[in-house]
Order: C-alpha cells, then sequence, then structure tokens
C-alpha cells in the first residue's frame, strides 16, 4: 500500500461517564472509498469528530497523520483548511437560502464588498454538474426533497477543494433510487481522485461500493476488512459488528391472530394550507388488532402526511373524512385527543420533533404519559426512574445513565428513546414512521423482536417505511401509497419488490 | 483527596455555583468597601425588600423565557394594577384584600390576553407585549392623571412593602434580646428541612444507582449552605426579622419551585421550552402551556405592583418603569437561556438578589447613578458569558 492519506493512530476520547473511543486506530489508502461500521454508539460519529476538529486537539489522546504529517486542528476551519470535508449525520443547510448560497455558505465570492452573485451561480452550477443535480440553483433548498439535499451538501463541500470526504450515514434518509444516484456519484468522485470515508448502517451498500471496510465496536476498532480480497460479506461484517451471528434479520413471528378491526379511515382527504394542494386524497385503509401493517412508497408519497393527520393534526391540515377507532367514528382535535384513544405516532425526524434533546433520557421517555406517573399532578420521582430504567434494559438503550441528556446519545440511541416514549403510552395502535432510520443490525433485530412481542400481546403496528426489504419482512398487510393516493394494498405473501416498486411509482 | 473532589465537583457544576460565587464576591467587596454598612441587619433587611418586587417579576420572566417568549408589558402592568389597587381602597373603598383580590384577578386577565394574542392569533411575543408596554403606560398615566400620586391610607396594605412578622417572644426577653426569635425558628426549620429533603433525595438517587455527589462533597456542600442560610437568618433576625415581602417572595418561591420541579404542570412547560414540536406530538398542548405561562405572569405582575405601591405607601405615575428590564436582567443572570427550556426559578431569585445588591451597594458609596447603569450593563454581560461559555465547555 501507498502511503495512506490518513492515518489515526491510538485516538482516546472520553466524554463524561463515557469512553467513546479507546485506543482507535484507523488508516485511509490515498484514492479509496473507506466505509466505517458498528453498532449505535460504536463511536463512529466521534471518531469522525475528532477527525474534523469538532472536539479540537487536546480533547483526546492520540495523533491524526494527514498524508504523513501530524495535524492539531484546533475547529473545524484548520480541517477544512487541510482538506477535509464532513458532512454530518444531519443536514446542515439554510432551507429559506438558495442552492447557490447554500453551496457557497461561508466561503462567500466577493467582487468589492458585495457578493458576486454571477460568480457565485457558475461556481454552484458548476458543483451541481459534479454530482450531476440537474436544477436551477436558485431554487429554495426547503423545496428540494432530501434526496437532493443530501446532493447539495455533498456539493458544498467539494466546492472547498476537498481531497477527504467524510459522509456520516449519508444514505440514510434516502430511498433506493437516491441512493444508487449517490454511490454512483461516490464512485465518480474515487475517479477525480477524493478519498472518502462513509459511515452506513446499510450493510448492503457497503458492500457494493466499499473498497475497504473498518468495523468499530465499544469503542474499538475490531478489524480492517479487505474488499479487493474478498473478505467483506454480509455476514462477516455482521459477526464483527455484534460479535455473534445473526441468522435471520426478521424475527418470525410464532402466532398470527388477528382481531377486529382497531383503526379505519374512510375517504381521508388532507388539504395543506402550507404547500397549497391537496396531499392525500380518498384514502382508505383498516388496521386489525394484533396486526402489522406496512405503508411503502416513495419519499413525499404523503404518508407522514397520512399519519400525521390521523394523530390530532398538528398541522393543521384540512381534513375531511371518516376515522374510526375500534368503530366509533372519532376526531381528534390535537395530539392529546389522540393518545387518550389509544393511537401514538413515532415521528420519523426525531431530532427535529421526536425528542427534547436538552432533556435526560428518563424525562423523554415518560413525557407523553407523565399523568400516569403523576397523583394530583406532582410526579412521582421514584416511580419515574424505575420506568425509565425499565426501559432502558428493555430496548438496551446505551446510555451512562438516564439522567445523560438525549443530545449525548448516539443516533440510534435516541432512536430507541422516542420508541420507548410511546410504548409508556401504551397504545392500542402504534404508528412507527421510519422506525429503524440509522439503527444498526442488532438493535434492528431487538426493535423487530418488540414488534413482534406488542402485536403478539394485542397492539396493532402501523409501520411507515422507505425500506422495502423491511416493510416485507415485517408487515403482515401493505398499502402502497403514490402521491397522495393508496395505489395498492397486497397481504404480504402475495407482495414482492417489484410489485410494489410499481405500484409506488405509478 | 477532598480538594480533588471539590474541583471536579465545582467544575461540573459550575454554572450552579458560579453565580453563588458572584454573589458572596460582590457582597464581599461591598462589605469592605462601605466597612461594614452593607451588611450590617439594617441594610440587608433594606435590600431584600428592594428585591421583593423585582424577585417576583423575575419568577414569571424566567418561566416566559423558558417557553422562548417574552413579555415586555410587565413593568407598567405591575405598575398600573398599583394604581388599581390605590383606587379600588381609596375611591371604590374597598377593603385591603378585595383590592389585592381584583388586581390580582385583572393582572391574569391581562396576561391571558397577552398569552392569547400569543399562543391563538400567532403574534410574535416581542410585538405583543411592546403593544402592552404601551398601553399600560398610557393606562397608568390614564388613572393617576386628575390626582397624580394617590396616597394610600391602609395601614394593613403598607405593612405588606414595609412591615415585619410578629414575634412569638416580646422583644425584651431575657433569652437572645436583640434577635427576632420567630425568623430564628423559621430559618432552623428551613435549615433542617433542606438538610433533610438533600439527604433524602441523595439517598434515593443512590437506590436506583444514579450518579450522586462523592459523600464528602455532599457533606460539604450541605455545610455550606447550612452556613449561608444561618448567617442570612441571623442577619435578617438582627434588625425587626423577616419582612412580610421576604415572607412573601419565599413563599412564591416556594410554591414555583414546587410547580417546576415536581409537578406535571412544570414538566410541560420545559419540555415546550426545550421543543416546542416534540412537546406538542407528545401530547402536550403548546398553546395552553403558554396561556398558562403568560397568564401566571399577568398574576404576578399584580403581586408585584401590590408590593411597589405598598413599599412607597402610594400609586405614582411613574411605578413600574424599567422593572421589566430588571426582572429580564435578574432571569439572565440567574442563567436562563433564551434558546429555551434552561433555567431555574430559584436561579432567577438569586440572580435578582445578586442585580439588587449592586443597586444597594454602589448606591452606599454614592456611585454616580449614570456610573451605576455601566457596572449594571457590564456585570449583565459577563454573567451571560460565562453561562455561555460554562454551557459550551459541557457539552
Ligand atoms: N457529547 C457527548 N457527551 C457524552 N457522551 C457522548 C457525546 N457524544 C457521544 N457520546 C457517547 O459516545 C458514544 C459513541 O457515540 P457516537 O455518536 O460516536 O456513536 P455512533 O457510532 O456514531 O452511533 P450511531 O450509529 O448510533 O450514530 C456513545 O455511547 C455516546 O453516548
Ligand atoms: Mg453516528
Amino acid at each position: 500500500m501507498s502511503e495512506p492519506i490518513l492515518e489515526m493512530r491510538n485516538i482516546t476520547k472520553t466524554f463524561p461517564g463515557v469512553r467513546a473511543l479507546s485506543d482507535v486506530s484507523f488508516r485511509v489508502a490515498r484514492g479509496e472509498i473507506h466505509c466505517l461500521v458498528g453498532e449505535n454508539g460504536a463511536g463512529k460519529s466521534t471518531l469522525m469528530k475528532v477527525l474534523s476538529g469538532v472536539y479540537p486537539h487536546g480533547s483526546y489522546e492520540g495523533e491524526i497523520l494527514l498524508s504523513g504529517s501530524p495535524q492539531r486542528f484546533r475547529g473545524i476551519a484548520d480541517s477544512e483548511r487541510a482538506g477535509i470535508g464532513i458532512i454530518y449525520q444531519e443536514l446542515a443547510l439554510v432551507p429559506d437560502m438558495t442552492v447557490y448560497d447554500n453551496i457557497l455558505l461561508g466561503h462567500e465570492l466577493r467582487s468589492g464588498v458585495t457578493v458576486d452573485l454571477n460568480g457565485t451561480i457558475k461556481k454552484a452550477t458548476e458543483m451541481l454538474a459534479k454530482v450531476r443535480l440537474q436544477l436551477d440553483p436558485s431554487t429554495k433548498v426547503r423545496d428540494l426533497g432530501v434526496g437532493k439535499q443530501q446532493l447539495v451538501e455533498i456539493a458544498k463541500a467539494l466546492s472547498r477543494d476537498v481531497k477527504l470526504l467524510i459522509l456520516d450515514e449519508p444514505t440514510a434518509a434516502l430511498n433506493e433510487d437516491d441512493c444508487d444516484n449517490l454511490l454512483d456519484i461516490l464512485r465518480g468522485l474515487r475517479r477525480d481522485g477524493v478519498t472518502c470515508i462513509m459511515i452506513s448502517h446499510k450493510l448492503k451498500e457497503v458492500i457494493r461500493i466499499a473498497d475497504t471496510v473498518t468495523v468499530l465496536r465499544d469503542g474499538r476498532t475490531v478489524r480492517t476488512l479487505d474488499a479487493g480480497k474478498g473478505e467483506v460479506s454480509e455476514g462477516i461484517l455482521i459477526q464483527h459488528m455484534v460479535g455473534r451471528e445473526i441468522d435471520d434479520v426478521y424475527p418470525k413471528r410464532t402466532s398470527k391472530k388477528f382481531g377486529d378491526v382497531v383503526l379505519e379511515a374512510r375517504n381521508w382527504t388532507v388539504y395543506s394550507h402550507g404547500l397549497g394542494r391537496t396531499v392525500l386524497k380518498d384514502v382508505n385503509f383498516t388496521v386489525r388488532r394484533g396486526e402489522i401493517v406496512g405503508f411503502a412508497g416513495l419519499m413525499g408519497s404523503g404518508r407522514t402526511e397520512l399519519a400525521r393527520s390521523v394523530f390530532g393534526n398538528p398541522d393543521g391540515y384540512r381534513v375531511e373524512g371518516e376515522l374510526l377507532v375500534e368503530g366509533r367514528p372519532v376526531r381528534f382535535g390535537d395530539p392529546r385527543a389522540a393518545i387518550d384513544a389509544g393511537v401514538a405516532y413515532a415521528s420519523e425526524d426525531r431530532k427535529r420533533n421526536g425528542l427534547i434533546l436538552i432533556q435526560d433520557v428518563k424525562q423523554n421517555i415518560t413525557l407523553a404519559n407523565l399523568r400516569a406517573l403523576a397523583a394530583r399532578g406532582v410526579v412521582d420521582g421514584n416511580a419515574e426512574t424505575k420506568v425509565a430504567e425499565d426501559y432502558r434494559s428493555a430496548l438496551s438503550i446505551k446510555t451512562p445513565s438516564i439522567d445523560q441528556k438525549v443530545l449525548n446519545l448516539s443516533g440510534g440511541n435516541q432512536q430507541k428513546v422516542s420508541v420507548a416514549k410511546w410504548l409508556f403510552v401504551r397504545p392500542k395502535v402504534l404508528i412507527l414512521d421510519e422506525p429503524t432510520r440509522g439503527i444498526d443490525v442488532g438493535a434492528k433485530y431487538e426493535i423487530y423482536t418488540l414488534m413482534n412481542k406488542l402485536v403478539a400481546e394485542g397492539m396493532s403496528i402501523v409501520m411507515i417505511s422507505s425500506e422495502l426489504p423491511e416493510v416485507l419482512g415485517m408487515s403482515d398487510r401493505v398499502y402502497i401509497v403514490s402521491t397522495g393516493r393508496i395505489t395498492g394494498e397486497l397481504p404480504v405473501e402475495e407482495a414482492d419488490q417489484e410489485k410494489i416498486m410499481r405500484l409506488a411509482t405509478s | 483527596m477532598i480538594l480533588k473532589d471539590l474541583r471536579s465537583a465545582l467544575r461540573s457544576n459550575i454554572r450552579e455555583y458560579g453565580m453563588y460565587i458572584a454573589l458572596v464576591v460582590i457582597m464581599g467587596i461591598f462589605t469592605i468597601a462601605t466597612q461594614g454598612i452593607f451588611i450590617s441587619s439594617r441594610n440587608i433587611a433594606n435590600l431584600l425588600n428592594q428585591t421583593g418586587y423585582i424577585a417576583i417579576l423575575a419568577i414569571g420572566i424566567t418561566l416566559v423565557i423558558v417557553i422562548r417568549h417574552i413579555d415586555l408589558s410587565i413593568g407598567f402592568l405591575s405598575g398600573f394594577l398599583g394604581a388599581v389597587a390605590a383606587i379600588a381602597m381609596t375611591a371604590w373603598g374597598v377593603s385591603t384584600w378585595i383590592a389585592i383580590l381584583i388586581v390580582l384577578v385583572l393582572g391574569t386577565l391581562a396576561g391571558l390576553l397577552t398569552g392569547y394574542l400569543v399562543a391563538g392569533v400567532g403574534i410574535p411575543a416581542f410585538v405583543a407585549s411592546l403593544a402592552g408596554w404601551l398601553i399600560y403606560r398610557g393606562a397608568l398615566l390614564t388613572v393617576t392623571l386628575k390626582t397624580g400620586t394617590i396616597i394610600i391610607p391602609n395601614e394593613d396594605f403598607n405593612a405588606i412593602g414595609n412591615g415585619y412578622i410578629p414575634d412569638i417572644l416580646p422583644a425584651d426577653t431575657a433569652f437572645l434580646p436583640e434577635l427576632h426569635k420567630l425568623t430564628l425558628l423559621l430559618g432552623i426549620l428551613a435549615i433542617v428541612w433542606l438538610n433533610v429533603r438533600a439527604f433524602q433525595e441523595r439517598a434515593s438517587r443512590q437506590k436506583y444507582g444514579l450518579e450522586v455527589l462523592p459523600g464528602d462533597m455532599f457533606a460539604l456542600k450541605q455545610l455550606f449552605l447550612s452556613v449561608v442560610l444561618s448567617l442570612i437568618t441571623w442577619v435578617v433576625a438582627g434588625y425587626n426579622g423577616m419582612s412580610w415581602t421576604l415572607a412573601i417572595v419565599i413563599v412564591v418561591a416556594l410554591i414555583y419551585n414546587f410547580v417546576t420541579t415536581r409537578t406535571v404542570l412544570g414538566r410541560h412547560i420545559y419540555a415546550v421550552g426545550g421543543n416546542p414540536e416534540a412537546a406538542e406530538l407528545s401530547g402536550v398542548s403548546v398553546k395552553k402551556i403558554t396561556l398558562t405561562v403568560f397568564g401566571s405572569m399577568g398574576m404576578l405582575c399584580g403581586l408585584s405592583g401590590v408590593l411597589f405601591a405598598s413599599r412607597l405607601q402610594s400609586a405614582t405615575t411613574t411605578a413600574g418603569t424599567l422593572f421589566e428590564l430588571d426582572a429580564i436582567a435578574a432571569a439572565y443572570i440567574g442563567g436562563v437561556s433564551a434558546a429555551g427550556g434552561v433555567g431555574k426559578v430559584t436561579g432567577s431569585i438569586v440572580g435578582a438578589i445578586v442585580y439588587m445588591s449592586l443597586t444597594s451597594g454602589m448606591n452606599l458609596l454614592g456611585t454616580d447613578i449614570s456610573l451605576q447603569y455601566i457596572i449594571r450593563g457590564a456585570v449583565l454581560v459577563a454573567a451571560v458569558i460565562f453561562d455561555v461559555q460554562t454551557r459550551k465547555a459541557k457539552s
């Protein structure tokens, strides 16, 4: 191997109560695509934050060498200057600014004291071409889908002459087409000599794209595998990640017994004032007791709007049609009413509207059902602690204590907290919007097992997911949503990826 | 060993302790500069009485800022309501208690109105309450127009701002003759209660395996707290004892502290402040919480108006001027964050004491008023810088 572009030696990083990285060494060869995998909380994001200077020199132990020369970054500005670009787990674009302004944000082209508008647009257009994104650079970022926003992020990084591009779970929120496209673009960058480090929980795509894979577990490097030598396969990766084998990604249901219809919508039509259009039209669906109902469809097909309009309509859409819970017509004025009637909704965007990041694990878990822990309005602190501890161990939430702020948890563990919150409500119907986004294989398996257990106990689950294998692996029945209409309903035995894709794009 | 523990405990709780340290430092400096006059019982009693009406407003505004809003109207609302109380007693001839009740109800309604504009109509709180500032100022001028300053004759009303709680033993008893016995007793009870509570809390956290201060640090902290409280009790008991104002502030603080830390309502307030969207989706009505918080703010304006009017024994045309800024400054010194979801009621009260200590100390020293403003501004900025820095260092 030629001299590595990056070498991190014996990196140790501790937070109060947590050793996130211990003695990690990490080498990346010039021009390769290097994937970093590991369970939630393994330390992947932390390692990349050490590399990019988010955690400055002195706040960790160990050495960073770029092309052989030691680096001491005091902040992101330093690492940027050294040619490192990082795209975080959560997108960092300004939604109300144009694409070209976003791309050049922080590095504005100037003519005199003013911003050189034409130059900016020209440069932005060049960068967009590099990521093969054809769009008017004066579009507002808000109006783009997640897939395109992701590409704009990459374009933004490229505009700064990066030599080493870090992508933290770039495909977590993307559908398959957008994923394929992104992987293609990374291959293109490799041809142009850019080195990429990609973090991902989607092992299939890791196998497709990686030249080398490094596996982290519990803050240590477990193994570095060379794809060229055929060392990378899903089984091997899983084994190194979780330390044991998982034969079946989707646990088997022991019994399938469905009861009466618990939730039903008839001619559900939703009009959004914000978007100025009808987002759902004449939607009919039923959910039976003990059933897992999957909702498949493309990003933006209206599944989240459907869930939110059912769940007390916090967005203030104009809603027509009928909703029945256990056969009785209902009309929820707000989420509280829906929760009280036994309908719960775990949102897809946990950071924005799922969790209260500055509060601790305990407070987040109990928030939606505090009344159950209170007598005459006073919260019973001991009971609360007990509940939180129970869910922490039931879902194996990885945190030094339930007093830890959710902010400090790894992405996957945050997701578990948000699921725990809704389990504590003990709903009749639990709507899970992208429940395993950003979750590692082991934890996914735990969440699936939990879902199976819940339906066995008589709960019903609505699962909105953009990952077709997951929909097929977990659901009993699948509805396919396309541009605000239900275009198909299939028992899972009759469903396959191809059929669903056809219906989803019709 | 102890030193090392002390350092790490201080470091991880620096924000909370920092304010107390600042208070001690400020008091120390003024005590030296005034050759002890500052710390005299008489001056401290005065200081606490002056802090009263600002502390009450600071408690209310803390919650408003916690839910990411602001209320600029509180100063003149408090002034206006003080005038209403005076008019009720003098012109309408109602009793002191009815007057106070009227003012509290009116204040709550005014607060709910602002809350409705913010939560129901969707007007930014800054604008809605700026309008309130103008309106209540006009209202205050209108009601005091004919008479100018309204002198309040009711003695029981004026006692609120100037009187002291009665003593259990007559003052000439041989036992501790110079001191106010009931105040001493209350102080001792408070210290015992605080220590018992802290001990229980610690035991229950340990039972669940949660992190607690190391034993020696815990003991040190409780000792420090007890000593400080004893000193305060001693000083306060040395001059007429506890004033009614101080008693009211303590009761209000206890209630608000309880509500914010222990009740469902309190948790919902902080949830809304921390992430309104997530709170709404968790079944917390952001609208109701907003109305509640503004309503409570209005009620506290009424109380603060009563305290101020009774202290002056009259309602004046300028009552309430700049109270809002003093209260907001106190809340920020006390550690509330404009980003929402962070800030304690107790912090804001200490913030108010810090802020009023500055004023009182500088007045004793005869510092020029223009310089006083500059120093107060500098302290405010310093406190918030400290806050931001410690928060950054922690995450
Ligand atoms: N600021 C912080 N304060 C305290 N602990 C932290 C902080 N940031 C991360 N951690 C802890 O460090 C560990 C590693 O976290 P990290 O975010 O690197 O995980 P990850 O591998 O990226 O996981 P995921 O796949 O879930 O994103 C976790 O246990 C996390 O709780
Ligand atoms: Mg991560």
